[in-house]
């Protein structure tokens, strides 16, 4: 398949995705009843449901895939590493360590969101402070301060487990695994999309120089430093806002840019916008079988996401040289 | 054109390079010697702006190195380095584009005269038929090349190079010097480091020896490159190749 191709399947895989995860949830409502309820018309309690409830929990699910995809595209390009994913700046599990605890002491939904976002930028933070140096930026040191990190909140998450009542560890593990339950306002999400997919794509040809290394990238006259701050800070940026929505749904940005290169698409102007698209629209589908398939019981979007994706990365592994 | 001024160079804490005045003009070719860990790598980095000598400074037409907006630099200055990851993904062509960076916003000119230009360049340095294939699959000494080429697509008047003989065979040893003895001729101002005194003496017309001590010395190439200068700079005993009267030395 050639690559313009493959371009407009995964960008006609955004409406298709959003149109399935919209049509599919733990009520079934006919084709007929759907497009009326979407067009405004036919009955208050269809329309409820498809607007109220599955519109804003498809396009929460969709902007979580895609700031993920997002994410990991930039982080791999700026560490040079193909493992590198969105949770590795320590990001989620300080969200993680900043919600439980709000859960633990019993504060209100918006609260935790607030207690999630102090942790989740103060991981980002010490992973910034700790590897930035006057003489440029150190791929080791964002990877080791973030794997640093990520295990001293992983101790403070097992705590606040061993802590908490039995009552509430159930919604502290679902927020663990990944979940959209909690998504209803989408808003904020894609507004930090938006930003971030300006600002990612401008970086987008200095992302291919820096494939050269740091000294070739700076002789061709990229301002590398501030690539990679700039890059960082984007990365940052969306993952706190896709955990803060779904909490640490996983795999999303660590194999969706390697599914595009696998496939070909390699070069950062294609690959960024892809990425996005293609996590997003994964995540959309994975959140409505997550809803419908095991109904009226919902599953943490994280499971089905690790369920499908780790064979079809294989998969596509076995079919690659 | 470009020019160190009382540079000094440190590696980890030990002198290199010490009190270094050097003048690179428009056509002229000089060629930096010295045995390994002499700081010629060091000596180029600091040349072109990516490392900062320990004392000294560097000018390029009479502006300090580091004033220069990097993007203008990059018009004026390239250069090509020791070692550069070979995990670029593209294709050959992609690869050698990317050196019109600098001159355009986006990493792949879609202009057909860039590519053009691209596609004479592959063919300078005896690569016209590898133009679609995946860079990463070149060859050590076909990767030298490519790497050459994109410095050349980079076209700047000021060309500084970290051994650009090196993993190639001798046909291409000479292809390489003749199309660099070609930019000095046109005007540019190359600097290369190289391990081939033979090679230096044939294209370039001046030299830098850098001894262990940290001391420099420079001049003309003939005058440079005698038996007793070589042998000091290298520590070993050499003999004349080809009868006594042969500028070319080799291990005795």
């Amino acid at each position: 398949m050639n690559r313009r191709t493959l371009a407009w399947l995964i960008l006609l895989a955004v409406p298709a995705s959003l149109a399935v995860a919209v049509w599919h949830g733990s009520v079934d409502i006919p084709a007929a009843r759907l497009l009326a309820a979407l067009s405004g018309g036919g009955d208050s309690i269809d329309r409820e449901i498809v607007w109220g409830l599955r519109a804003p929990r498809a396009l929460a699910a969709f902007a979580c895939g895609a700031l993920l995809a997002l994410a990991g595209t930039l982080l791999q390009a700026l560490l040079r590493n193909p493992l590198a994913d969105p949770f590795l700046l320590g990001v989620s599990g300080g969200a993680a360590a900043g919600a439980l605890t709000a859960m633990l002491i019993g504060a209100a939904l918006a609260l935790q969101h607030v207690f999630a976002f102090a942790g989740a930028a103060f991981a980002a933070a010490s992973v910034f402070a700790f590897s930035l140096r006057p003489s440029g930026w150190n791929a080791y040191r964002v990877i080791l301060a973030g794997v640093a990190l990520s295990a001293g909140f992983g101790a403070v998450v097992s705590l606040l487990l061993a802590l908490a009542p039995a009552a509430q560890v159930h919604g502290m593990l679902f927020w663990l695994l990944g979940d959209l339950s909690g998504a209803t306002d989408p808003l904020p999400a894609w507004l930090v999309l938006g930003v971030a997919a300006v600002v990612a794509q401008s970086q987008a040809a200095p992302l291919d120089l820096l494939a050269l290394g740091e000294d070739k990238a700076r002789s061709l006259g990229v301002a590398v430093m501030a690539v990679q701050s700039i890059t960082f800070g984007c990365a940052a940026l969306a993952t706190m806002a896709a955990v803060l929505l779904g909490g640490s749904i996983g795999f999303v940005g660590l194999v969706t840019p390697h599914l595009l290169r696998l496939m070909g698409v390699h070069d950062h102007r294609m690959l960024l916008p892809l990425s996005l698209a293609a996590g997003g629209s994964l995540l959309a589908l994975a959140d409505a079988v997550a809803r419908s398939v095991p109904a009226p019981v919902e599953l943490p979007v994280g499971i089905v996401t690790a369920l499908v994706g780790v064979p079809a990365l294989l998969f596509l592994l076995t079919r690659t040289r | 054109m470009l020019a160190a001024h009382s540079l000094s160079i440190a590696v980890a804490g030990r002198t290199l390079v010490e009190d270094l005045a050097l003048e690179v003009r428009s056509g002229e070719c000089w060629v930096v010697l010295g045995c390994n860990g002499s700081g010629k790598s060091s000596l180029l980095l600091a040349m072109a702006g990516l490392r900062q000598p320990s004392a000294g400074r560097v000018e390029l037409r009479g502006r300090p190195i580091d004033a220069w907006p990097r993007r203008a630099l990059a018009q004026r200055l390239g250069i090509l380095l020791q070692d550069e990851p070979a995990d670029y993904w593209g294709s050959t062509l992609d690869y050698v584009l990317l050196g019109r960076y600098p001159r355009s916003r986006t990493a792949y000119s879609e202009d057909p005269a860039a590519k053009g230009e691209a596609l004479a360049l592959l063919e300078e340095v005896d690569l016209a038929g590898h133009a679609p294939q995946p860079y990463r699959t070149l060859s050590g000494g076909e990767r030298q090349r490519a790497r050459l080429a994109q410095v050349f697509m980079q076209d700047p008047e000021c060309l500084l190079l970290d051994e650009p003989l090196q993993h190639l065979d001798l046909k291409h040893q000479l292809g390489v010097m003749q199309a660099l003895a070609r930019r000095a001729a046109g005007g540019r101002a190359v600097l290369m480091a190289l391990h081939e005194p033979a090679m230096a003496a044939r294209v370039c017309d001046r030299a830098v020896l850098l001894y262990d001590s940290g001391r420099v010395r420079q001049g003309r190439i003939a005058e440079m490159l005698t038996q007793d200068n070589l042998e000091l700079l290298y520590q070993c005993r050499l003999e004349p190749a080809g009868g006594p009267d042969a500028k070319i030395f080799v291990p005795r």
